[in-house]
């Protein structure tokens, strides 16, 4: 019975994400009866769902940059740029949503184009291209921004927009989280069923082989960097509403959770392979350590650790089953 | 004579100060096999990536079906009917046969989403009628990793049929394979001629070549040196001429 299960074609096709799963339901186990105290209510929940979407929604956009081989490392100080953005457009307008959004997401796009057509066009290695963009509009923000926030309570509180981004529904669901849950079904169906994400597989498994097919190769990896641009800028704009203040720093703790949560979802660095629901698990996994951790008693100094050692954990068991099918 | 499908016209190309073909001029007929051969460096791989829209010539005129054709990109030489098929780079190793086969062109409804369901029947027609797939260990939704070379290539083969392709490129086909798969692919290049379709075939191995090809076309140095029908030259004096170009590193072949 046991061995059917594990030979079903389902099982064969799906190790990856069934291996994802079962670390995630070992982690929230561990919580909970580590922790039942805090488990068995609701506001370590709402919590998660407050604050994992603002990485999340990165993370499942860069599953298609990696699924490519490639990397983006700008994308934290993409999310700086746009918030600026979008703080300073909705405070000069005197709240009007659809210019500040509007500006802020095209301007996002724009910065993706710009990592794409570095890495296309002129050749340069992303990790090497995007660490340039890195601090280039961070840079651009501290010079913008001279050091100081912006702060959107008067325009932003209470509006329906904000409504929209970050209300609890039923006063108990961050609409963020259901935004998070939506665009990861909508990603998972581009990345499997759309040709693009087809084009994405292809590009990354062999580029050559793609060409060969007749794939355009540097317009599909530029459409991946400007998509990732995009989803950039909504997270920050889903901070911003959060938090309804932009700092300087905006962005900038994203870059290793979000990646780690890419990496821990079973995504390949290679190229090739990947998943959007590994990812979307990985967010859960990377988003909850810290509260989690916490939450069992163990001091802070804990947190990085175990980070650790989740990674490391979940990435060796992906090279096993890799090993394993060659 | 039979129907002209492909036919070059004083092309070169350089690469930088490399001039890769000088003035080279091929005709390639309806339903012909033609192989190209030569050293390496002799300038085959460019001449085929000039055909298949991976180059561009820097002059020269490419005549396809009768008409002149100026060929920018693969998809557009696959849209015209022109395929490739390499054994290194046919197929993407870790995705789904199904899924190789439709690759870059894709069945999909209007907002580009796939036709998975379509696609792979289609892809189960094209392993039994073109390929003769049946080994229960190979069915559409495999990776194409555990193919073996020459199952690759059929792959391949079947694909360029099922979209009807006119001409087909076979860079290397032979390569690094065992005898019997080697025969398989030979077997695929003489099916060809059946269906009416020509093909452009290199390879380093003259007795797969002279087997399979029905005109031989000497390249040397980036120029066409000698062609001949194969019924005009028997298969030890073609080996024979290529090793009088190597010693003699003489540009001519005599005829």
């Amino acid at each position: 019975m046991l061995s059917g299960i594990l030979n079903s074609y389902f099982v064969k096709t799906h190790r990856l994400e069934i291996s994802i799963t079962i670390i995630a339901i070992v982690l929230f186990l561990i919580y909970f009866f580590g922790a039942t105290h805090v488990f068995t209510r609701f506001p370590i929940y709402r919590a998660f769902m407050q604050s994992m979407p603002f990485f999340g929604i990165i993370a499942i956009s860069a599953t298609f940059v990696v699924t490519l081989g490639e990397i983006d490392l700008s994308f934290p100080s993409i999310v700086g740029i746009t918030s600026l953005t979008f703080g300073m457009l909705l405070t000069s307008t005197d709240g009007n949503f659809f210019i500040s959004f509007a500006l802020a997401t095209a301007l996002g796009m724009f910065a993706g184009l710009v990592n794409g057509l570095l890495v296309t066009k002129i050749g340069i290695p992303s990790i090497v291209a995007t660490i340039g963009t890195l601090f280039f509009w961070r840079g651009l923000v501290n010079v913008i921004s001279q050091g100081s926030g912006i702060a959107i309570v008067d325009e932003a509180d209470g509006t329906w927009h904000h409504t929209i981004f970050v209300d609890k529904l039923f006063d108990t669901i961050p609409a963020q989280f259901i935004w998070f849950v939506i665009l990861t079904g909508l990603m998972q169906w581009v990345y499997r069923y759309h040709k693009f994400g087809n084009h994405i597989h292809f590009v990354g498994d062999n580029k050559a082989s793609a060409q060969m097919m007749g794939i355009d190769v540097d317009r599909v990896k530029i459409i991946a960097f400007v998509q990732l641009g995009f989803f950039s800028a909504l997270a920050g704009i889903f901070t911003m509403y959060e938090m309804l203040y932009f700092w300087p720093t905006q962005g900038s703790g994203l870059m290793l959770t979000t990646l780690a949560a890419v990496f821990v979802g079973g995504t390949s660095v290679f190229g090739g392979k990947g998943t959007v629901y590994g990812t979307f698990i990985g967010v859960l996994i990377i988003g909850s350590l810290e509260s989690g951790i916490v939450a069992l008693g163990l001091s802070g100094f804990y947190v990085q650790f175990i980070n650790g050692l989740m990674i490391t954990i979940a990435v060796t068991i992906y090279a096993l089953i890799q090993k394993r099918k060659n | 004579m039979s129907e002209q499908l492909l036919k070059l016209e004083n092309i070169y190309k350089n690469f930088g100060n490399v001039k890769v073909l000088k003035d080279v001029n091929i005709t390639i007929n309806k339903g012909e096999v033609v192989a190209l051969i030569g050293d390496n460096g002799a300038g085959k791989s460019t001449l085929i990536k000039v055909i298949t829209g991976v180059h561009r010539p820097n002059s020269g005129k490419i005549f396809f079906k009768e008409s002149e054709v100026e060929i920018k990109s693969v998809s557009q030489s696959r849209k015209m009917g022109i395929e490739a098929v390499y054994q290194e780079r046919a197929l993407c190793d870790q995705q789904e046969l199904y899924r190789n086969i439709f690759a870059g062109r894709e069945i999909t409804n209007s907002l580009g989403f796939l036709n998975i369901k379509q696609q792979r029947k289609e892809a189960e027609k094209i392993l039994r009628n073109y390929i003769g797939f049946t080994s229960k260990a190979i069915t559409v939704d495999s990776q194409v990793m555990g193919l073996s070379g020459g199952e690759k290539q059929g792959v391949a083969f079947g694909r360029s049929l099922y979209f009807n392709s006119d001409l087909i490129v076979l860079d290397e086909p032979t390569m690094g394979l065992s005898i019997q798969e080697t025969e398989k692919v030979l077997n695929f290049v003489k099916g060809l001629k059946n269906e009416n379709k020509s093909a452009i075939f290199i390879d380093h191995n003259i007795i797969h070549v002279y087997g399979a090809a029905d005109r031989f076309i000497i390249l040397d140095r980036g120029e066409v040196v000698g062609e001949f029908l194969k019924n005009e030259i028997s298969r030890e004096e073609l080996v024979k001429k290529m090793i009088q170009l190597h010693e003699s590193g003489k540009i001519k072949v005599e005829a």
